[in-house]
């Protein structure tokens, strides 16, 4: 058995992850833009902009919890919502960027602070597990509807990630219901903290629901982001209906994220996901 | 995907922990039947009666392990947030889960043997449980995600493999899931390495420190030189271990002499050779003290490990109460409407 063990080859894979049939990588969408037979106009690149920096800063946040989550199952768990919000970032980030002549990359590490598009839910701390879970209980409730008519999108590339997305953020609503349920009906103190994460993150649903000139411009290829909020107040309303839980006296905060305003947390966020790539500008990972 | 979505709080699903339960370990018959399934090289299974003693090795061994993928989930996690490219994020992130995964698997075979998860986690959490002492050293730059997935990883599938034929049934079915994914993320931490010794300079010389500090704790994790090695002997008579800790270090570095030329870079060891005659490779004298050391708890990262594994167990523990906590309530609801309805 000298001279080499394991064989190398395609490392693209994990065996943990399966790739479904319907797969539609990265690297597929830039070859499709490169061919100049998926290429999107300004303000579909810009709309998909924000859809990526959603999911990318999510993924960012929800990363830090892989070795740090309660129980190990929920180390797998919360793993598997970041993979496949990154999945989704980069699908999105990768089209957005193919209108500019830009990878995923340029734009996740190369881009200031201002000219990131991320909604200040998805850059709220992680606090404990409980706040955690509010902020995917939102994530999740907005992206699902989004994602399920994003997927009719006259714009075929947005219509086939969102086709793919939906399928898995339907397991993100599912696994952040759930964890509502539990925590609000476990202990006194799960359900104090289930009620202060909800108080953290329930000012920034607002600003998912706001529609602007960009959403308007790029009509049947996007959704309107106000036509969602009826189902999003339904879905939500119920669940925390059943867990006896209480948001309406939550205020909304401002937001500003789609115009390049963000938390005071980005910042920190990009300073620590940019600082290896920025170190060494030009090189290959 | 794997997607366990099992509730926290609730106890892993064990398939027979009957160790309570069975016979005194003076049974002749037990030790008869344990005696030919050993000498078959058979499997025995949580139902089988075991000797006492081959429980306790076991139990040791793979709580062992299981604790070393969950420590090991730290180094690489240090580097998630800060991966240079998204691609490498996503590969790197699924990584680290998938050793999650390996510990649940891992935790679950430990079960059958009679012990709990929750015990194994106590004592872990109060460092009276061993892990592998390579966790204890410190992720200090992007390379070293590469030499960790080469050299680690790769030094596990040498050691993993044969345990896939381990004696005890759910230990060696544990172990081949395990090993699928090993290879993956060996395959992976060759292609950073090899990325950045094609890359600028810096790059180059940043993959070549990465691996000259990797180089001698992946061939410590084989354990102590074979006439310093108590338990081997034992191990081996019962068909859990299959080869020597040297007979492994050995094939080991015949794999890394290999590859290393592929990736242009060198190992921190000029005394690499292949012997002709024994038909073994050989490598230069490792330092045991250091090993020692670590493993005494001095190593630069251990009483970090442990402390992070200790704080993320405390901070949980009210989730894992609250689901427990619930998941009672709704057994007790269920029950009262059954009730209700007969
Ligand atoms: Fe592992
Ligand atoms: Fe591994």
């Amino acid at each position: 058995m000298h001279g080499g063990g394991a064989s190398l080859g395609d490392s693209s894979a994990s065996a943990t992850r399966i790739t479904p049939g319907f797969a539609l990588r990265p690297e597929d969408i830039a070859l499709a833009a490169k061919q100049g037979t998926a290429r999107p106009g300004a303000d579909v690149a810009e709309y998909a902009l924000r859809l990526g920096d959603d999911a990318l800063i999510l993924a960012q946040r929800l990363g830090h919890w892989i070795s740090r989550a309660p129980e190990l199952e929920e180390d797998v768990a919360l793993g598997n919502i970041a993979l496949d919000q990154l999945g989704h970032a980069r699908s999105f980030l990768t089209y957005a960027g193919s209108a500019w002549g830009k990878s995923e990359d340029d734009l996740a590490y190369f881009r200031r602070e201002p000219e990131f598009r991320s909604a200040h839910l998805f850059e709220q701390p992680n606090g404990d597990f409980a706040a955690t879970i509010a902020r995917q209980f939102i994530a999740a409730s907005y992206q699902f509807p989004l994602y399920r008519e994003l997927a009719k999108s006259s714009d075929p590339m947005l219509a086939a990630i969102a086709a793919k997305a939906v399928k898995e953020v339907d397991y993100h609503l599912d696994h952040s219901t759930q964890w509502v349920l539990r925590l609000a009906g476990g202990t006194e103190e799960s359900r104090r903290r289930m009620d202060a994460g909800l108080k953290l993150m329930w000012p920034f649903v607002g600003e998912l629901f706001e529609d602007d000139p960009l959403t308007a411009k790029v009509g049947d290829a996007g959704v309107v982001p106000s036509s969602l909020k009826e189902e999003f107040d339904r879905g939500t309303g119920a669940v925390l209906a059943e867990a006896g839980l209480d948001v309406s006296g939550h205020p909304m905060a401002t937001g500003g994220g789609r115009q390049g305003r963000h938390s005071e947390y980005l910042g920190f966020i990009l300073a620590e996901m940019q600082v290896l790539a920025r170190e060494f500008p030009g090189a290959s990972w | 995907m794997a997607r366990i979505v099992q509730p926290a709080g609730q106890p892993a699903p064990t398939n027979a922990p009957n160790a309570p339960d069975a016979p005194a370990s003076n049974d002749a018959a037990g030790q008869a039947n344990f005696d030919a399934i050993i000498a078959k090289d058979s499997r025995v299974e949580p139902k089988d009666w075991m000797p006492e003693a081959y429980r306790r090795s076991l139990v040791r061994q793979i709580s062992q392990h299981a604790h070393s993928e969950i420590i090991g989930m730290q180094p690489e996690a240090n580097w998630i947030t800060r991966a240079p490219s998204l691609k490498r994020k996503s590969i790197l992130m699924a990584k680290v889960q998938d050793e999650a995964g390996h510990g649940l698997y891992l935790y679950s075979a430990a079960e059958t043997l009679g012990t709990t998860r929750d015990d194994m986690m106590d004592a872990l959490v109060a460092g009276k449980a061993r892990y592998s002492s390579i966790f204890n050293y410190p992720t200090v730059t992007w390379a070293d995600m590469g030499a960790i997935g080469w050299m680690v990883d790769g030094a596990a599938i040498c050691n993993q493999v044969p345990l896939c034929r381990a004696s005890y049934g759910p230990y060696g079915r544990a172990m081949v899931r395990v090993c699928k994914e090993e290879s993956f993320h060996q395959r992976q931490g060759f292609e950073i390495l090899l990325e950045l010794a094609h890359g600028t300079p810096e790059q180059k010389a940043m993959a070549q420190d990465a691996v000259n500090r990797w180089y001698a704790p992946s061939l410590m994790m084989f354990g102590p030189p074979d006439d310093d090695s108590p338990n081997s002997k034992q191990s081996m008579a019962w068909n859990i271990k299959r080869f020597s800790n040297d007979e492994l270090r050995s094939r080991f570095v015949g794999m890394l002499a290999e590859q290393v030329k592929v990736l242009g870079l060198t190992l921190p060891d000029s005394e690499i050779r292949f012997n002709e005659d024994t038909k073994k490779w050989e490598y230069g004298p490792l330092d045991w003290e250091e090993f020692k050391e670590v493993l005494a708890g001095r190593g630069p990262c251990n009483a970090q490990r442990l402390e992070r594994r200790r704080s993320a167990h405390e901070d949980g523990a009210w989730v894992r109460e609250a689901a427990a906590a619930y998941h009672d309530k709704q057994l007790a609801k269920q029950a009262a409407e059954q009730k209700a309805a007969a």
